[in-house]
């Protein structure tokens, strides 16, 4: 049990994705100036990058090991995730119209977003078991999720701020999240 | 064909200054923030990055009329996948400490939104001469932006700039430009100060088109 507490603290906060490893941070800076917008694309990265976990892991050690074909995995698994996003993207516009609605359109965008493929990757380096990889898909995902829902909240005030021509925009996020990783920084400590 | 250099030349620039990767179309931030923190690793993430994108623009436009409209999103990563394995393995076999350095940073390239990007936005629509073109000026582009700014954090968190000491003995150095908030900020400082300069030619141009006026 320890192992998940460990995992769920540590991929939330401490080496939380967008804060500490700067995976994911194409969406973090592109999708987060309003929160709702956020709010979704944390949600569908959670869906995919939890599935993407399990199925990675069963692709790495039912296909990959066995075969002696590791060199091969950073093409299988990208081609995991796309896959998987096209599936998803299918399966909740037959079955959860109103579902595909509010995240259909950040789904087409998670195939490029490293963070998944980051996870997947981490997880096979770590040597990970399978419950542990998902879990570990998912809290990381909650951590993108997190940083990204905070980040925009700030965002949406930041906009009605006065700033300088130059500081408008991508300048201003940036050292806003800056500002932010230095908070981040703060939960360093808790776990060795 | 006078015409066709002068083109190329002219698509290697806009890579390389007029639409940089970096500072203006904001792509490949992921590296652009994470590997920057000795100048070296930027250079060497840059000419990776650089190697991956020649070579799948050249191809994807090679194999344009091949590829149908439908499918070219999974037949690009596949081709790009590709090309990142192989430098994966150029890189293990002949510069190990630079793979190591870069980690897994090194098969992330694979989602490298600049490559993806170029590949729809210019390989699949132009010939194979062009997108080399269009290829080596964004990859430099990128080369040149991720350098700079790990030369700035190296100089800044650890005082060297390639692993020679710059900065004088007495210089403590700023551990804080090494990690992750210091990415974000001498990035965020980097644009705007691209943005003020800019914002200056634009209205020195403004400026002179009224005094002709």
């Amino acid at each position: 049990m320890n192992i998940y507490l460990t995992i769920l603290v540590g991929s939330l906060l401490v080496n939380n994705f967008v804060m500490n490893k700067f995976l994911g941070i194409c969406p973090f800076l592109g999708v987060s100036k309003k929160f709702d917008t956020a709010l979704g694309m944390g949600m569908a990265v959670t869906f995919v990058m939890t599935l993407a976990s399990f199925v990675a892991w069963i692709v790495e050690h039912f296909l990959l090991v066995p075969f002696g074909l590791m060199y091969m995995r950073t093409i299988a698994f990208i081609l995991v995730i796309a896959v998987l996003v096209q599936v998803v993207e299918m399966a909740l516009k037959k079955m959860s119209p109103s579902l595909y609605q509010s995240l259909g359109v950040y789904l087409p965008l998670i195939t490029t977003n490293c963070a998944v493929l980051g996870v997947a990757i981490l997880n096979s380096d770590l040597a990970y078991g399978l419950l542990e990889s998902t879990f570990n898909g998912f809290c990381a995902a909650l951590g993108f999720t997190l940083a990204m829902v905070l980040f925009a909240c700030i965002r949406e005030r930041l906009s009605l701020a006065k700033m300088p021509k130059w500081m408008d925009g991508f300048p201003g996020a940036l050292i806003t999240a800056g500002l932010m990783a230095v908070a981040f920084a703060g939960f360093g400590g808790l776990i060795k | 064909m006078p015409k066709e250099k002068k083109s190329f030349l002219q698509v290697f620039m806009n890579g390389l200054i007029t639409e940089n990767p970096t500072f203006t179309l904001m792509l490949g931030m992921c590296p652009t923030l994470a590997i920057t923190t000795a100048a070296s690793n930027g250079i060497g993430m840059g000419l990776a990055t650089t190697f991956v994108l020649v070579c799948s623009n050249l191809f994807i436009s090679l194999l344009r009329k091949v590829i149908p409209d439908k499918v070219r999103i999974p037949s690009f990563i596949v081709v790009i996948a590709s090309f990142v394995t192989i430098l994966e393995m150029i890189l293990k076999a002949y510069i190990p400490a630079l793979s190591e350095s870069l980690g897994m940073y090194i098969p992330l390239i694979v989602v490298n939104c600049i490559i993806f990007a170029r590949a729809e936005a210019f390989a699949f629509k132009n010939g194979p001469v062009l997108s080399l073109a269009d290829g080596l000026g964004m990859g430099l582009g990128f080369t040149g932006a991720i350098t700079i700014l790990s030369a700035i954090r190296e100089l800044l968190g650890n005082g060297t700039i390639f692993g020679a000491q710059i900065m004088p003995e007495a210089y403590q150095p700023m551990g804080i430009m090494l990690n992750v908030p210091g990415g974000f900020v001498t990035l965020g400082l980097l644009l705007a100060l691209v943005n003020a300069i800019k914002n200056l030619a634009a209205k020195k141009a403004a400026a002179r088109k009224e005094e002709l006026a």
